[in-house]
């Protein structure tokens, strides 16, 4: 198994980089992530990824985009609810990389 | 990603200059044991790997006379080698359909035939050696099992059944993929290929409802687990979670809308997709089948119809027959096959297609559009492999091609044709199919994209084309994913019932 090692500690996770124990993200692990992911974390995508957090925690799955953008508009103001803006904040796609920078288990199937 | 470029458009798209080994350091992520354990494979390459391969492509052979036939029938004309995307876009050589199944067929002369056990080397036998085994790992899952070469096969090989059978061995060794294997196991622990739990979906779909009511202001359903329903509508569970699918979704339920259908979605066969058919397991392809029959009994359903979803279809078309006993061909001792038959409304299809549900509602009169909707749109059509080549659709040879084509001339101004010769039995793969729409897989499916992006980008030139439909949940989302690197907007690509979505009348009707 691959691991990150962060502040010392080491975190186990896929061949891709994702998180193999939900438990073990915190917000280091996170930044990390999304160093490695080339993205610059701000207000707007702590945004996204608490969201995603929180989702993953009622549903046990990441959310839809539609659903995604629809919460975010209605939550941070309708500006920030469209694909393009998640696009921005993720180039990879809102999906695989927020849920990567937030822990949770990459969303696999024709998608 | 980012580093992986599009390959040049070829100038005249003849047979690329060769490169040998250019693509042997592609390899998608081998299975882990949890993943293979949980579908009853061993978790990791066994001991005693080379005689249980060899055994099992003896089951194999026995067991499926058309690959003995195919294991012989080559007589290496070639027809097949410029064929194949993969070939065209990577220059490997051991991309050419006609090496990727030697691959297959050297060992398979060294260990089935005479000649091959006496003078190995005088018939281009080989050992089955641990780099055999590797070659077949890395080029059998450089294949999407999309059938083009075979088209052009004077003996008929389906190229795509050697690759399910290679697959399957390899599987059978603790040889397995990461992607194909973990997809397996989530639809049978949760239901469909995404593990998008009953919670998660009933979530989604009222977000549905209150979307389409805010843009449409009716209130279309989106109905899920209705016992008594007239339609269980199967679909790809990428519909309920990417875009651009689910807006193909929005389309379907706005056509049982507009023509008053009762329908249903299942939280148990919350899945279309069949990837017990990439892998050629026949086992677990049965037991995913299994739920769609399972769920209509249960629900008390009078018609299956199958979504967007190219793979789906050939399964449902092909196989569900025999293997569920929806349509002809069940077991007569297969007591619920025979309560399923008898269930089921045979005055129509069984299993149909969703285009042929709404081309036969067009057909009568009971949708009407406003096609100037569609009017930004210049609409080409990408058939899906295993639409065009695996299945049919309507009572006519090439339904499969018209029906699709037919909604979208009837819901939509401006349509235009791409080349001929990458079109209908002859389409190019999207490049993403068969179980290759991972991301390790991503130069594998930037370069496998070069053939259907060249001739898109010569309808784009010529007509101005900006919108390329197709029905199929992978070709969607490989799309989406590869044509920005080709210079194209990802929003190019959409749903045959995108388009219907945008043009339906609801309501008066």
């Amino acid at each position: 198994m691959a691991s990150i090692e962060v502040d010392g500690k080491a975190y186990e996770t896929d061949e891709e980089g994702y998180l193999t124990n939900l438990a073990d993200w915190n917000t280091e692990v996170a930044n990390y992530i999304a160093k490695t992911e080339n993205i610059n974390m701000t207000d707007q995508h702590w945004e996204v990824v608490n969201f995603l957090r929180e989702y993953f925690e009622e549903y046990q799955i990441a959310p839809a985009v539609r659903v995604l953008t629809k919460a975010i508009g209605k939550r941070f103001g309708a500006e920030k609810g469209t694909s393009e803006y998640l696009y921005g904040l993720f180039p990879y796609g809102p999906g695989k990389q927020a849920c990567k920078i937030a822990g949770l288990p990459k969303p696999t199937g024709c998608i | 990603m980012a580093d992986i470029a599009a390959p040049a458009y070829r100038v005249i798209p003849i047979i690329p200059a060769l490169k040998p080994g250019a693509m042997e350091g592609v390899k998608s992520f081998v299975a882990n044991d949890k993943i293979q354990e949980a579908l009853g494979f061993p978790g990791h390459l066994v001991e005693d790997w080379h005689d249980r391969a060899i055994a099992k492509m003896g089951e194999l052979l026995g067991k499926y006379r058309s690959l003995k036939v195919y294991m012989d029938a080559c007589v290496h004309c070639g027809a097949c080698s410029d064929k194949c995307h993969y070939f065209i876009g990577t220059q490997d050589p051991k991309n050419m359909p006609v090496a990727r199944q030697d691959l297959m067929r050297s060992v398979y002369r060294r260990y089935f035939t005479l000649p091959g056990k006496l003078f190995p080397k005088l018939v281009g036998a080989r050992d089955l050696t641990r780099e055999v085994l590797d070659e077949w790992y890395t080029y059998f899952y450089q294949c999407s099992e999309c059938r083009r070469c075979s088209v052009f096969c004077p003996y008929g090989i389906d190229t795509a059944e050697v690759t399910m059978a290679a697959r399957e061995i390899l599987a059978s060794v603790g040889y397995g993929q990461k992607y194909s294997n973990e997809i397996i196991g989530k639809v049978h622990k949760i239901g469909n290929n995404l593990g998008l739990p009953g919670p998660a979906l009933l979530d989604t779909l009222q977000g549905l409802e209150e979307d389409v009511k805010e843009d449409t202001g009716i209130d279309v359903r989106f109905p899920i687990d209705v016992k008594g329903a007239e339609v269980l509508l199967i679909t790809p569970s990428a519909d309920f979670f990417a875009e651009p699918h689910i807006d193909s979704l929005i389309g379907y339920a706005k056509v049982f809308h507009a023509t008053g259908t009762s329908w249903t979605l299942s939280s148990m066969a919350s899945e279309a997709g069949n990837f017990g058919m990439f892998v050629g397991n026949y086992e677990h392809l049965r037991k995913i089948a299994m739920r769609i029959r399972e769920a209509a009994l249960e629900l008390g359903v009078k018609r299956i119809v199958i979504g967007e979803c190219g793979h789906a279809w050939r399964v449902a078309y092909s196989f569900l027959n025999t293997l569920t006993g929806a349509g002809d061909g069940a077991d007569a001792n297969d007591q619920f096959a025979m309560l399923l038959q008898k269930q089921l409304d045979q005055r129509y299809k069984q299993p149909m297609h969703i285009c042929e549900f709404t081309w036969d509602m067009i057909g009568k009169g009971a949708l009407s559009f406003d096609k100037e909707a569609n009017d930004k749109h210049i609409i080409t059509f990408h058939d899906s492999c295993n639409v065009a080549r695996g299945s049919r659709m309507g009572d006519f040879a090439g339904g499969q091609f018209e029906i699709p084509r037919n909604i979208i001339k009837a819901v939509a101004n401006n349509y235009v044709e791409m080349s001929p010769e990458t079109t209908r039995e002859r389409t190019f793969c999207c490049g993403g199919g068969g179980g290759l729409l991972t991301d390790d897989l991503i130069e594998l499916r930037v370069k496998g994209a070069l053939p259907r992006m060249e001739v898109l980008q010569q309808v784009v030139d010529e007509h101005g084309v900006n919108f390329m439909a197709t029905i199929c949940a992978i070709c969607k989302a490989q799309f989406t994913k590869i044509m920005p690197i080709y210079g194209f907007d990802r929003r190019m690509v959409g749903g045959v019932h995108q388009l219907v979505s945008n043009a339906i009348r609801l309501g008066a009707k």
